[in-house]
């Protein structure tokens, strides 16, 4: 089986779909010639042509207002914005659109597609482009929030949103993309939507991540008899997993690179405090980013919560 | 080093029919008596339509309105010029396109009642739901025209909106799209002349709308929009040339807006009487009326047959519209996703 990046593996996933299904078209700046800021969509115009693979101009709310319109007349396009900092001036279209189409058109139309678009902190780029402002975009009904945190898991949830009958916001993580290889299998596998997967059992805490944040989770709970979530999906978001682990464990501790204040570590702390507050043991900590603008390369490794607050966190609780 | 000039423009403005009712026959749109009969009707229509939606906005029994009176020309004449398998893409004050293309009148009422499920399109119309947002429903448009270019089908796609929308990023984001693609679109631009209180020289410092097409390299017009054969025949044209593959086109219906912004809204704080006395004197169905005369096909009793007509038609829709159930609490979660999420359908058990 092959190893591949997770830049790689959304390739593949991008090309397969395409050739599987010519509903499915390619839109942003810069995704044709170029390949993609990140080269994510290298080779799709030479394999696919100028007719799905499409360099737009650079206009993010018009990219994801064409798209709306192309998913409504039928096809399944695949509107890449560059970072997700520059989906701010696609807002509108995305929240008073995209995500409510099928409901304000009580089903007559509706809009699959999937918005890819890099996110996260960690590769030294300037203002706007290590944005991690996932929390904003859950808020929205209609809308589904994905963020993969790794090669394998990316392909098949990315195959899983382009067959979704509604608009999913597909987060990749930039420190990830080249950052592991995975085995990834050549052929078509879905990694079902709504569902956190379990990236390492155990029974004294539990961590919840997601994205880039899973990478350095399973660095700094070795050692800890921690059982690690990672969230795949954050809109709908598993709160069945979440629950019956904290159920096991008595203890939770959520990680996000995002800042604090209504992050979705809030959400998540919330719906186990409903749920299963009297299986708590701890109180539920939140490791995050401060409450300030992600800050330019030479404080982003201060700003990201790193292993050590990490492993703070999970001393804290587990002091109880 | 001279200054070298590259280009030089111009801007046209099509009119066909006078106030005084008389046509220029070499524009006059190849239209047999019964189609200019229809266009009355259809006129008629919107307008009897529009002065029963304010009353029951004002009775209570429907909720904030946008009227339409003034704009009947630039409304039917425009979606006069359609086919079945075109795609509009509306704002929210063109009625009198939808009731053009024959969109159901209970269900327009039922929507200005606050009823969502009047915005279901019935299906044989190709049509979006109105967009109250300003502007944002024009990128829909330039999407639309690449999907169906994309699949081959020779369809005209049509957006409309206002002025106001003309200063709105998306209405520039769309064009320009237009234009690198050279989409089979058609932006109908109805300038009314007034965003709320806020009048064309507020909204831009150019000398037209229709030339800001001139900037994104393709074809732009301005219509006198009470002169409904300007407008068709304009339309027309467009849409014409957007299924044949030949690119999109701008057409700024020059119009007014004889009523309020919306029934919430009082235009007597920002704009003087004898405006909108002069903008009366040019009544686009008055304009026709004139021009049917003039042909011995009108008389003060066939408007009032016509008219009678029309208000029937109008009150058997009050009548479907107010006879229609409620809509169940429960809705509120149909149709958010296509599959309910967990917790919206543990929300939805507890309603």
């Amino acid at each position: 089986m092959a190893q591949l990046n997770m830049v790689q593996a959304i390739n593949q996933a991008l090309s397969q779909e395409m050739a599987r299904d010519d509903r499915v078209l390619l839109l942003g700046e810069d995704v044709g010639r170029d390949g993609g800021v990140f080269r994510v969509t290298e080779g799709l115009l030479e394999r696919f042509g100028r007719e799905r693979v499409l360099d737009t101009p650079l206009c993010e709310s018009g990219i994801m207002g064409a798209a709306i319109g192309m998913a409504a007349y039928g096809l399944r396009p695949v509107p890449e914005i560059q970072f997700l900092g520059f989906t701010y001036s696609a807002f509108e279209q995305l929240f008073a659109h995209a995500a409510r189409l099928r409901s304000r058109s009580r089903g007559r139309y509706s809009c699959p597609m999937v918005v890819r678009t890099p996110y996260g902190g960690g590769i030294k780029a300037p203002e706007l482009h290590e944005e991690s402002t996932e929390a904003l975009f859950c808020q929205v009904p209609g809308l589904k929030v994905v963020v993969p945190s790794g090669p394998y898991v990316a392909k098949g949830l990315l195959l899983a949103a382009l067959r979704d009958p509604d608009p999913v916001l597909f987060l990749e993580p930039t420190r990830l993309y080249r950052l592991l290889r995975e085995e990834v299998p050549e052929g078509e596998y879905l990694v079902e939507l709504g569902k956190a997967r379990v990236a390492r059992p155990g029974n004294s805490v539990t961590v919840v991540a997601w994205g880039s944040m899973l990478e350095r989770v399973l660095k700094a709970v070795e050692g800890y008899d921690a059982e690690v979530l990672d969230l795949l999906t954050l809109n709908p978001f598993d709160s069945e997993a979440i629950i019956s682990s904290v159920q096991k464990t008595g203890r939770l501790v959520i990680v996000h690179e995002a800042a604090k204040t209504c992050g979705f570590g809030a959400e998540i702390a919330a719906t186990v405090a409903e749920a299963a507050i009297l299986h708590l043991r701890a109180p539920i900590l939140r490791v995050t980013a401060p409450d300030v603008p992600v800050p330019l390369a030479k404080l982003i490794d201060y700003y990201l919560p790193d292993a050590q607050q990490i492993r703070f966190a999970l001393d804290e609780v587990l002091q109880y | 080093m001279p200054e070298v000039l590259l280009a030089n423009f111009q801007t046209k403005r099509l009119e066909v029919l006078n106030e005084k009712g008389e046509a220029d026959l070499e524009l006059l749109p190849d239209l047999s008596d019964a189609e200019i009969w229809r266009l009355y009707e259809l006129m008629l229509l919107a307008r009897i339509f529009d002065e029963r939606a304010v009353a029951l906005q004002r009775e209570g029994r429907i909720g904030t309105y946008p009227p339409i009176r003034g704009q009947e020309a630039a409304q039917v004449g425009s979606a006069f010029a359609l086919n079945q398998k075109d795609w509009l893409f509306p704002s929210f004050r063109e009625m009198g396109a939808h009731l053009t293309l024959g969109y159901p009148i209970p269900q327009l009422l039922q929507y200005w009642g606050g009823d969502e499920r009047a915005q279901k399109v019935p299906s044989g119309l190709n049509i979006f739901p109105f967009c109250v947002a300003v502007g944002s429903q024009i990128p829909h448009a330039a999407g639309a025209a690449l999907a169906a270019r994309y699949r081959r089908d020779p369809v005209a796609v049509v957006t409309y909106f206002g002025d106001g929308a003309t200063s709105k990023g998306d209405f520039h984001e769309a064009m320009n799209l237009a234009g690198v693609f050279s989409l089979p679109l058609v932006f109908i631009c109805q300038n009314n002349q007034w965003a709320i209180s806020i009048p064309l020289k507020g909204q831009t410092a150019s000398a037209t709308l229709a030339q800001k097409a001139i900037a994104y390299g393709f074809e732009g017009v301005q219509v006198d929009g009470n002169d409904v054969f300007a407008v068709y025949r304009a339309t027309r044209q467009a849409v014409e040339k957007a299924r044949s593959g030949a690119g999109p086109t701008f057409i700024e219906c020059l119009t007014y807006r004889m009523a309020d912004h919306t029934t919430a809204d009082d235009a007597g704080r920002y704009r003087s009487g004898e405006e909108v006395s002069f903008w009366a004197a040019r009544d686009p169905i008055l304009r026709l009326e004139r021009f049917l005369e003039g042909r011995g096909l009108w008389s003060p009793q066939k408007r009032e047959e016509a008219a009678a007509q029309a208000a029937a038609i109008v009150d058997a829709g009050v009548a479907e519209m107010e006879a229609s159930a409620p809509p169940a609490a429960a809705e509120i979660f149909d149709e958010v996703l296509a599959t309910p999420t967990p917790r919206q359908a543990g929300q939805r058990k507890v309603r």
